[in-house]
């Protein structure tokens, strides 16, 4: 399986970065040296193997369906690049 | 007293409760310790008014009788906490400014035990990295020198910043956070003591996520004693994070008998690799021998699916970072792209996280993409997940067959020069060779310091216990340290 600059460019898409058109080539290396090392997995039979969910068998822990806390705007907005009368500001997303 | 700052937290919690020292006298030591030590690149935000502030009330509770152990004691904490009002940014770009209104769930309980912050610690940018070459911060740089060398070396990662901290006693101890070997292999540099517990011992929640299922904070001490100490103030259930276990703590110092007749200790044999330096090779033996004279008795195992660890981890950590890292984008935290004429939101997420991510980080990022994306996501990230489900067999079926522990080398090498270029990334992924199994099957692990290497720098030994028992894997790791002897300290430069 190797990876060219197309799907290097595919990914970076989905994972929301951008990368300019001449760092593509390298990035489709990377890729394939790491996806290389990777391959080794399919050495292994693992057909009747379950994927592993939990390190630890333990039941995740229920709580009790109630508000726990709230009615902080300001502590919520404080660290906002920019935030305008209690909301997070971005740029247009709806024409 | 003199030399405040090379104290053990032992040692100064018996000084504090004998009133041969106060909180104060050891943070302004500490302090001052840390003010000329900028070279090391150990503490990367300082916060010494806290710090005198929390050493003030933490007098006046050992003054009323009321001071549990870590009251008064001088720590670091890893950058990778968040910590209310102070700088917590992972060592990235992406979260410069970032002042958490919260405390995370383990800093809180050492805060509220009395322990006393002096700031933040160096890291690899999210917890990426084995050299703490990744961080916006710069690096971290390694008290130790190769004898007659003045070249400088890496004090592992990606906890080099607490790494440094310790081993220069520029505080008494440090919190660590451990997704691949991020507390023992930077331990095992330094000539400190470094305790991963179970996965679930120490809540999650307040610090920043990496691989969420992997992700495991711990102490960075002196000595196997303090990491019993600290790591009993660190751990305990909370409600706040759902993978945190709720299981009762015990008193792990009050374990630490030295006594391990009839323990047995396993020595695996897939942890002989092909182009092992011969130095490591014997200091594992002389480890060995050393729990065999203090009554452990040694036994061959095998862990079968060790050489697929560091793929499947390179397959499941990225996978979740790109999933946890998603949450920078420019909205709620942190940093924002400066946008052009006409950029929307798309065009502000994706010049967001190009400028605010680093290299690795977004190496990372977008390999993860690619193993979760329609189509690969049975080939890689099931499959990764099938083994990681072998590899804990591996060790399930040795702790069923009556061992105890598992003794190992900690990293590879000793630790190497800074600024080194690896032709490809998966390099440095090689450093966590010995580490990132334990992690993949949850369970407890210890870097003892335990010997020197042909140019006086220190290497590591990694023992590995069953889950949920620090309290014995500290024990054993007691009578290493014990037998091992090892006290040297590196010469101050900085």
């Amino acid at each position: 399986m190797s990876i060219d600059t197309a799907t290097a460019a595919k990914v970076a898409k989905l994972a929301r970065i951008k990368v300019e058109e001449e760092d593509l080539p390298a990035l489709a290396q990377e890729f394939n040296a790491i996806l290389g090392f990777i391959e080794q997995l399919n050495e292994l039979n693992v057909d009747d193997v379950e994927p592993m969910t939990s390190v630890e068998p333990m039941r995740l822990k229920r709580r009790e369906d109630v508000v726990t806390d709230g009615n902080q705007p300001e502590k919520v907005l404080a660290n906002a690049p920019d935030a305008r009368e209690g909301f997070f500001a971005v740029p247009k997303v709806v024409e | 007293m003199s030399d405040l700052t090379k104290l053990t937290i032992a040692e100064a919690r018996d000084a504090l409760r004998k009133g041969d020292t106060t909180s104060v006298e050891l943070t302004e030591a500490c302090l001052t310790a840390i003010e000329g030590a900028d070279a090391l690149g150990a503490f990367v935000h300082k916060t010494p008014e806290i710090a005198m502030d929390r050493a003030k009330a933490a007098d006046e509770r050992i003054k009323a009788g009321d001071a549990p152990a870590m009251c008064g004691i001088p720590v670091g904490i890893k950058d990778l906490f968040c910590t209310e009002g102070v700088d917590s940014q992972a060592a990235s770009k992406i979260l410069e400014g970032f002042k958490p209104k919260y405390e995370s769930t383990v800093s809180g309980q050492l805060k509220d035990a009395g322990a006393v912050m002096l700031g933040k610690l160096n890291m690899d940018e999210f917890a990426m990295g084995s050299s703490n070459e990744t961080s916006v911060y710069g690096n971290a740089v390694n008290p130790w020198r190769a004898e007659g060398s003045a070249e400088a070396l890496t004090p592992g990662g990606s906890s080099g910043g607490s790494a440094s901290a310790v081993a220069a006693d520029l505080c008494l101890a440090a919190t660590g956070t451990d997704t691949g070997g991020s507390i023992r292999q930077p331990a095992a540099f330094t000539g400190i003591v470094g305790l991963k517990p179970t996965y679930g011992r120490c809540s999650r929640w307040g610090i920043v996520a990496f691989a969420s299922s992997l992700d495991q904070a711990g102490p960075m001490t002196k000595t196997v004693r303090d990491a019993a100490i600290m790591g009993q103030a660190m751990m305990g259930h909370d409600p706040k994070d759902s993978t945190s276990a709720d299981r009762a703590v015990p008193d792990f110092e009050a374990m630490l008998t030295g006594d391990i007749r009839g323990k047995v200790i396993g020595i695996p044999t897939e942890y002989r690799m092909d182009g092992m330096p011969a130095e490591i090779e014997a200091l594992w033996e002389k480890g060995a021998e050393m729990l065999q004279d203090a009554g452990a008795e040694l036994r061959q195992i095998s862990l079968p699916h060790t050489k697929y660890a560091l793929p499947a981890y390179y397959v499941i950590a990225p996978a979740e970072a790109s999933s946890n890292l998603a949450r920078y984008d420019g909205v709620r935290f942190g940093y924002r792209a400066k946008l052009d004429q006409g950029d929307g939101i798309t065009e502000m997420y994706e010049k967001t996280r190009a400028e605010g991510f680093g290299a690795e980080v977004k190496r990372r990022v977008m390999v993860g993409t690619y193993v979760l994306s329609a189509g690969f996501y049975d080939a890689y990230y099931n499959r990764a997940r099938k083994v990681r489900a072998l590899i804990k067999r591996d060790f399930d079926m040795v702790f069923a067959e009556g061992v105890d522990a598992i003794l190992t080398p900690a990293t590879p090498s000793a630790a190497f020069e800074l600024g080194q270029s690896f032709d490809d990334p998966v390099q440095m992924y090689l450093n966590d060779v010995f580490t990132v199994t334990v992690n993949l099957a949850g369970l407890p692990g210890i870097s003892v310091p335990a010997g020197l290497d042909a140019k006086g720098l220190p290497l590591g030994l990694q023992l590995i216990g069953r889950p949920w028992e620090e309290g014995d894997l500290l024990n054993t790791a007691y009578a290493l340290e014990n037998a091992a002897g090892f006290v040297a300290k590196p010469g101050k430069w900085w």
